[in-house]
């Protein structure tokens, strides 16, 4: 790793360690305070190893003086209200009680705390995962406007949003009693869920960034998976889900950032070993007795990870899950998918007709599966839906892919 | 869109089938309720065991639905549709069929707050 590297990695890795800490001491609506003793730990470390150089130790070396930073800052907190509000009570009155923990342990308590603290059905989806992104995470600004596909401003506006809510709501870092776990759990698999699904199906061309995003959905995850009460079946699918998906990473973009289809992607970079992962967490969670959408689609994606598989019997598979998958979840892709899956097991003209029944109109995927099934049927009702799905179709990637596809007809 | 309720009733007495039968009539129910819930349209469905009691008028509990019927009900699923017409169309390649059974299609009431 250059030197250069060194300190945004470190700050990737340390800083929602040492916030998640500070806010665990010093309850979540002093974040703000957290967030600035850590920034001002960092700029200390680009100040001082660029003249002394990098410490042996960098991570001790920045532990140490955000433990020193915020004694300091809480000394002139002391001050301010022993000199201005004497009558006020505050909690430290001795600066030297102000202990910081930053062992594995309470770091690891810490930050399970905060995740289901910034998974908090309060704050709306889109913050969630913004927030989620910087403080769990430890992304900078430009680093999430680019991953989100905004700019600055609205980010910003966001998070000092979210911090507002957190104060008006009064949220602390109290971990979820029993009663209300299963359902706070479920809130912040869904917020995963989607922070992994903006890494896997975002448009954003940039291939590193995508990747990233749905290696720190993992990443929270794992956290979870190793902590006995939230090690649940459900959250073993998703992990199951998210191993089998990103073992096709690298086939599924092409050099220039293009989409690649599943069926003309190079197996060979496919990685295996995750989905040896994908298939041992998928076992962990049969261990269950309910059958969650996560199951469904990680068993689904499993499917599709057997290329050994005769086609027929894993087609067969994958349709009766997506049968199951629809009655739970509806969304219009799953039904899409469904329809796709239906026309391997019993052809394109019985596809064909129960594809019609859906009439999703305003969506370009609809159109581009009609196209499909009408291939070799009807040449001008292929084309008429191409060119209705190029029209809906809003990402470039999006538009590339019909449009190959119309070339290939006028050929 | 409205909900309505389909009940399938076939004859009491129905030939035993082998486990592939089995096997191949689940996958035809799973098939056609995938295909309404393909269209967003599915709401609920339940299968209806062999556990029947019947409670009557005069407070008397008696085994199996009724005595004297030929014909139970097999189950239920609730649908979205836009009126009685679109849920019957949802009904065709209901399962049931095809084994001489038929679908009661019934709208289900909604009673104002």
């Amino acid at each position: 790793m250059t030197e250069n590297q060194l300190i945004p990695n470190l700050f990737r890795s340390e800083y929602s360690k040492i916030i998640a800490v500070l806010c665990k001491k010093f309850g979540l609506s002093n974040i703000q305070i957290a967030e600035d003793i850590v920034s001002d730990t960092f700029l200390k470390a680009s100040e001082t190893w660029g003249l002394k150089g990098v410490p042996n130790n960098p991570t001790a070396w920045l532990y140490k003086v955000a433990k020193n930073k915020t004694i300091d800052y809480f000394r002139h907190e002391n001050t301010f209200i022993n000199k201005v509000l004497p009558e006020i009570k505050n909690k430290y009155t001795n600066v030297s009680i102000v202990k910081i923990d930053l062992s594995e342990h309470n770091i690891k308590d810490s930050q399970l705390q905060m995740l289901f603290a910034v998974c908090n059905p309060i704050i709306s989806i889109k913050n969630q995962i913004t927030f989620a992104l910087r403080v769990l995470c430890g992304f900078g600004i430009d680093e999430i406007s680019n991953a989100l596909l905004t700019n600055n401003t609205a980010i910003n506006k966001r998070l000092t949003r979210t911090k507002k809510k957190l104060r008006t709501e009064k949220i602390n870092l109290k971990f979820p009693n029993n009663k209300e776990l299963e359902v706070r759990l479920d809130n912040v698999l869904t917020i995963l869920y989607l922070l992994f699904n903006e890494g896997y199906y975002s448009s954003t061309s940039n291939k590193s960034v995508k990747k990233e995003l749905s290696i720190e959905a993992m990443r929270l995850l794992h956290m979870l998976l190793n902590y006995k009460p939230t090690s649940v079946p459900k959250a073993n699918a998703l992990m199951a889900l998210f191993c089998f998906q990103s073992s096709r990473f690298d086939a599924r973009i092409d050099t220039n950032g293009k989409s690649i289809l599943f069926k003309n992607q190079d197996r060979k970079k496919w990685n295996y070993e995750l989905i040896e992962k994908g298939e041992f967490y998928l076992n962990l969670s049969s261990k269950g007795i309910k059958t969650s959408k996560y199951h469904l689609e990680a068993a689904i994606a499993f499917w599709h990870s057997r290329i050994e598989t005769n086609e027929n019997e894993k087609w067969n598979h994958i349709l009766q899950l997506y049968n199951r998958l629809i009655q739970i979840s509806y969304s219009p892709i799953i039904a899409l998918n469904r329809t796709y899956a239906l026309s391997k097991v019993k052809g394109k003209k019985i596809a064909l007709t129960e594809a019609l029944k859906i009439n999703l109109k305003d969506n370009h995927l609809y159109h581009t599966l009609i196209a499909d099934l009408y291939n070799k049927i009807d040449k001008e009702k292929q084309i008429n839906h191409l060119k209705k799905a190029l029209k809906l179709a809003d990402t470039k990637n999006d538009k590339l892919v019909i449009i190959n596809k119309l070339k290939a007809l006028n050929n | 869109m409205k909900e309505f309720m389909m009940i399938f009733r076939n004859d009491v007495d129905q030939p035993k089938p082998s486990p592939e039968q089995m096997q191949a009539m689940v996958q035809k129910w799973q098939d056609w309720i995938g295909g309404i819930a393909a269209q967003g349209k599915f709401v609920a469905t339940n299968a209806l065991g062999f556990q029947g009691k019947t409670i009557n008028s005069n407070n008397t509990v008696t085994d199996g639905p009724y005595a004297e019927v030929k014909e139970i009900v097999g189950g239920y699923l609730i649908c979205k549709a836009i009126n009685i017409d679109d849920a019957i169309a949802l009904a065709n390649g209901c399962p049931v069929l095809t084994l001489g059974g038929k679908v009661e299609v019934r709208d289900v009431m909604v009673f104002n707050k």
